[in-house]
């Protein structure tokens, strides 16, 4: 009879580690998922009764599942690298803020500054976002199943927002290089944000996006895209009117 | 014979002077108004219109080159893990990478360290010049996020959340064109060539409540190790003050408006703001309201040039400064060895200050790869420690004079003030009084 391997079986039955916010502290939480090393057993977690609690599972760094059991307030999964966070619920302001990779799930809604900054990753929310939705964005994937509030992508820099309901005001304002493409209504454009040609190559980028934020019943070539101008990246006083 | 009256000696307008003339013509011909970097040049109250009194009878001095001076400051003290020790108490203050070229970086880490104090990073994001060679590196979190990510604030040993700088409260910055090297573009995810608009505001949070959420995320991302600093431009600095106590900051830095900037309206850094002389007491006042003066440490920066304005401010009830321009100059900026070359930029050694057309002589505020060859980082970082040495020594000189065994036993009771000005803003009597204007509602 062979000799039972207990410190692999240990090892097993940590893989899926639950976290219950409503008896623990979320520091426990934070630190725990801060000490995973590189090829850990432990990929699966879940965090039950997180009511609204701000800096959840923020700073991951290693590539595993992260299930939140309800809704969440400020920067859920803040500056995630490389972890798939599911939150089954709302999130607050700044959900994925400066996210560097990895992917982040809402199922409601998001509140305003969702992926603000973020650098790489795909963010779906699966709901409607609010104000500044992109804000800042330096590379991030951004698809929102629903609508979208003001000012969204403000200063965005790189990356792509696609927005399957309608934009509100000032869409793209001060844009850089990233991307827009909706397919509803935009309620107006910002300054130097203006309509493009959807090109082949971006309907088959847009359709990687939809693909990987799993819509379906949806194509490519229902949305509009929008860019930059590019008449205010050097600063020029004939311009002025426009700032 | 006709009479004449005698002639008139020309008299120009105090209000309109040579220099606002000139403006005058140059936004006429321009359109536009002047960008620079650096601090207010006009003249405001300062250090200098303050006096220590040293001891005589009522105090008693301390020896010379014999008795000791503590010259340490703990940093972070409220809430990290891991505060700061420096063995000074003058820090360098933020510069960017891109505003500044990796050699000027690597020069300001190499005399930072020997010197035993910190550098801080700034709207460039952190490059392995400046963390391999800063035993102590502070990292700033500003408005742009330019290369921000988790993997530089775990590498850094504090975190300062820019919300606001002297030269300009309230204000962004524009890194034009012509700076953007390759390298420079990359680490700012945006292309080669365009201007670069480092915002006026984070884009995540909007007031105090919003900045205590965003120090907790910042504490929980980095373990609570390290401290958070909060940097404000000198404009209210009471309320400041107190909202970034309240929002649980570990130090806070108040720069006053003689504190530099890479480039910013010439308009906006004249008029916008207060003196860093003004700054220090109202926000000391908050900390002692709060009950917080020495547990969450203050630090001033904006025009500190010598160990008496270091001592002037720790006096004053700051717990260290912060030096910038002092140390662009220590490492050779503006030199007057480059005299011929600033003349065929229009201007002269000592006035200096189109830091952002990328065409610095002495190869400081530069991208330029020529002219950057012209920084031996050794060397500059050489000059730096000289410099902090020299600033040290001073300090320790006024310190022992007025009879303390550290730094931070000096007190406005050992200040008075040359001017009313100065005697109302810093708190002190005006000398060979006892009046502190403003005081008891006089």
């Amino acid at each position: 009879m062979p000799a039972i391997n207990v410190s692999k079986a240990l090892d097993q039955s940590q893989a899926s580690r639950v976290f219950d916010l409503a008896e623990m502290p979320l520091r426990e939480l934070n630190q725990a998922l801060h000490d995973l090393t590189p090829g850990s057993n432990q990929t699966a977690w879940e965090v039950l009764n997180p009511k609204g609690s701000h800096s959840v599972a923020v700073g991951v760094d290693q590539p595993v599942t992260i299930d939140v059991r309800g809704s969440v307030g400020y920067y859920c999964g803040g500056m995630n690298d490389g972890s798939s966070i599911t939150v089954h619920g709302s999130a607050g302001p700044g959900v994925g803020e400066n996210m560097m990779s990895g992917t982040i799930t809402v199922k409601g809604d998001a509140s305003q500054y969702a992926g603000a900054t973020g650098r790489g990753g795909l963010l779906v929310i699966e709901g409607n976002a609010s104000s500044r939705c992109g804000i800042s964005m330096k590379g991030i994937d951004i698809v929102v199943h629903g609508n979208i509030g003001h000012m969204s992508a403000f200063m965005a820099q790189s990356g792509n927002l696609v927005v399957l309901g309608d934009a509100g005001d000032a869409l793209g304002d001060s844009i850089y290089e990233a991307r827009l493409f909706v397919r509803g209504k935009v309620e107006s454009l910002g300054a130097d944000c203006i309509a493009k040609e959807m090109r082949p190559e971006h309907l088959e980028l847009l359709q990687g996006l939809l693909d990987r934020a799993g819509v379906t019943g949806v194509k490519a070539a229902e949305f509009k895209r929008y860019g930059s101008a590019r008449t205010l990246y050097n600063f020029n006083i004939d311009n002025a009117d426009a700032y | 014979m006709t009479y004449r009256n005698p002639p008139t000696t020309p008299r120009k307008s105090a209000t309109f002077d040579d220099y606002t003339l000139s403006e005058i013509r140059r936004a006429a011909a321009t359109g536009i108004y002047d960008i620079r970097g650096a601090g207010a040049k006009r003249k405001l109250p300062h250090f200098d219109d303050l006096l220590f009194l040293g001891a005589s009878i009522s105090r008693y001095p301390l020896e010379g080159y014999r008795e000791r001076c503590d010259t340490s400051v703990v940093l972070g003290s409220r809430h990290a893990k891991k505060p700061i020790e420096l063995k000074i108490p003058i820090t360098i203050a933020g510069m960017s990478f891109g505003s500044l070229s990796g050699p000027a970086k690597e020069a300001l880490g190499r005399g930072a360290t020997l010197s035993g104090t910190s550098t801080t990073t700034g709207d460039g994001g952190m490059t392995e010049e400046e963390r391999g060679h800063s035993q102590t590196l502070v990292y700033q979190y500003l408005p742009s996020r330019y290369g921000m990510n988790p993997r530089d604030l775990r590498r850094a040993d504090a975190i300062e959340i820019v919300v606001g700088q002297g030269a300009k409260p309230g204000g962004g910055g524009m890194l034009l064109g012509q700076k953007i090297s390759d390298r420079v573009a990359e680490m700012r995810t945006l292309p080669k060539g365009i201007d670069q608009r480092s915002a006026s505001r984070h884009p995540d949070w909007t007031g105090p409540d919003d900045l205590e959420i965003k120090i907790l995320e910042l504490r929980e991302i980095t373990d609570w190790e390290k401290p958070i600093y909060v940097k404000v431009g000198g404009a209210r600095p009471y309320y400041d003050t107190a909202l970034a106590v309240k929002s649980g900051a570990d130090v806070v830095v108040i720069d006053g408006m003689q504190g530099g900037t890479a480039a910013t309206q010439e308009v906006f850094i004249e008029n916008v703001g207060q003196p860093t002389l003004a700054c220090i007491r109202p926000a000391v006042q908050a900390l002692q309201d709060l009950g917080m003066h020495r547990k969450v440490q203050l630090i001033v920066s904006g025009g500190i040039r010598n160990g008496a304005d270091v001592a002037k401010a720790l006096a004053l009830g700051v717990d260290a400064v912060s030096i910038g321009t002092a140390a662009l100059v220590a490492l050779g900026d503006n030199d007057p060895r480059w005299e011929a070359e600033y003349n065929e930029l229009g201007t002269t050694a000592g006035a200096y200050d189109d830091w952002h057309e990328g065409r610095d002589p002495a190869g400081i505020t530069t991208q330029d790869p020529e002219l950057m060859k012209r920084v031996d980082p050794i060397a500059a970082g050489r000059r730096l420690a000289n410099y902090l040495k020299v600033m040290t020594l001073e300090a320790q000189t006024i310190a022992r004079a007025c009879g303390k065994n550290s730094l931070h036993n000096l007190e406005p009771e050992d200040l008075v003030a040359l001017t009313i000005e100065a005697a109302a803003m810093a708190g002190v009597p005006l000398a060979g009084t006892n009046w502190i204007p403003g005081k008891n509602g006089f």
